[in-house]
């Protein structure tokens, strides 16, 4: 076989360009196709003649890298395999049919080799997605657990998403740290966000509200809808002398008329 | 009484109680429940997952939608593990009382959550609970 890329070279370079070129419908130029797949070409060719060396590490450095910067361009992990797998189709035009029985022996393995390396390039666009998911997913952790300054003294606590043992603990150190850094005497935790609230979350919220309250501040929440009053009824949380509030705002003028501060409307100051 | 299945899945780590709760929350709202019955359910299902995943070493969840006596549909929810079992029921189910150092509401207040609750338990063998809600 590897006799046959060799003889056939502009052949079979040229019809798998050719195929290639057809599949990318215009994402691609035909130069930029002939120059990726003649280094592909010269590697299959390379690793073919010495199957154990160093050429089929090449080789499949060569497909990933092709692989990912397709996924870059836009090109589904299927468009990309078939690419890889036009070669058997370029080659197969190129047999003149005259080697009987062992060229056919050769070329399934010959193909069986191609499909590996097709589906090579298919494991590492679904690692480099797997990336991006867990990358995602630590901004995520980060993103959602803003402590922000709502008014002087008055610090606000945003809880969207579920509230598990880590979301808690990164929550009550900033909101902790903060407290302390600004001196506040109120953090309204606002718990719009979370979708549903069971014994673990009550009792991640009551610790937070506990810590607060040994630093000398008081902790107000808010954002219980009509559903989660309902529920935390019925489970029988009691939320003791803690201050809730429905919304946001009631939190806000209720932390605010506490700090001694009064809200006027009018223009003139 | 006919019942349609509408899903069943594995419970073995912290991922998957969120899991359970979303689909949960999917069967509850395609069943018709309103926001209130819907939040009560999913709350329910979060808590006995975690029961299920923290004292039954992880187990598995099925969620049927099913139809009682008088033509009333609802929602059966079935937590299953394999786990050392419940020596004592009638101590599990008073409130206050916790095995761990959680509140001890999670199978009381879970009860007050749903329509039909059922505990099954053998010491060694495991535990199954099964909770129904009926849509009003």
């Amino acid at each position: 076989m590897s006799h046959l890329l060799r003889s056939r070279r502009d052949a079979v370079l040229g019809r798998w360009v050719e195929l290639v070129t057809e599949g990318t419908r215009g994402r691609m130029t035909e130069g930029e196709v002939r120059s990726e797949l003649t280094e592909l070409y010269g590697l299959v060719e390379g690793a073919l003649t010495d199957p154990g060396g160093t050429t089929a590490g090449e080789l499949r450095a060569a497909l990933a890298d092709i692989s990912r910067s397709r996924a870059r361009q836009g090109f589904s992990p299927t468009e990309t395999a078939v690419a890889v797998f036009a070669l058997k189709r370029a080659v197969h035009e190129n047999l003149d049919g005259t080697g009987g029985d062992a060229a056919y022996a050769d070329f399934i393995d010959f193909s069986a080799y191609i499909d590996e390396l097709g589906l090579a390039t298919f494991e590492t666009y679904a690692n480099a997605r797997e990336q991006v998911i867990a990358d995602q997913a630590e901004q995520l952790l980060e993103l959602s657990t803003p402590v922000v300054k709502l008014w002087d003294g008055i610090l606000g606590v945003p809880l969207v998403g579920t509230l598990d043992s880590a979301r808690t603990q990164v929550v009550m150190e900033t909101m902790l740290q903060l407290l302390a850094d600004t001196g506040s005497r109120y953090a309204v935790i606002d718990i719009t966000g979370v979708p549903a609230v069971d014994t673990e979350v009550a009792q991640h919220l009551l610790k937070t509200v506990m810590a607060a309250r040994l630093m000398g501040a008081e902790c107000v929440i808010s954002g219980i809808r009509p559903q989660i009053a309902h529920t935390i009824a019925a489970l029988g949380i009691e939320f003791g002398d803690i201050v809730t509030k429905s919304s946001l705002a009631d939190a806000l003028a209720y932390a605010m008329r506490g700090s001694g501060l009064r809200v006027l409307s009018g223009t003139d100051a | 009484m006919t019942i349609e299945p509408a899903g069943e899945m594995p419970i073995s780590g912290n991922d998957d109680v969120v899991r359970v709760r979303q689909l949960v929350r999917t069967a509850a709202a395609s069943a018709g429940f309103s926001l209130v019955d819907q939040t009560k359910i999913v709350t329910a299902a979060s808590e006995l997952a975690r029961n299920t995943l923290v004292h039954g070493g992880g187990g598995s969840v099925g969620i049927d939608q099913t139809v009682g006596d008088r033509g009333k549909h609802g929602l059966r929810i079935v937590f299953t593990d394999r786990g050392p079992g419940i020596p004592d029921l009638e101590q599990a189910l008073v409130e206050g009382w916790s095995s761990g150092n959680g509140l001890g509401l999670g199978l009381s207040g879970t009860r007050r959550l749903v329509d039909e609750f059922s505990l099954e338990s053998e010491p060694g063998e495991g535990t199954t609970v099964t909770v129904v809600k009926w849509i009003r």
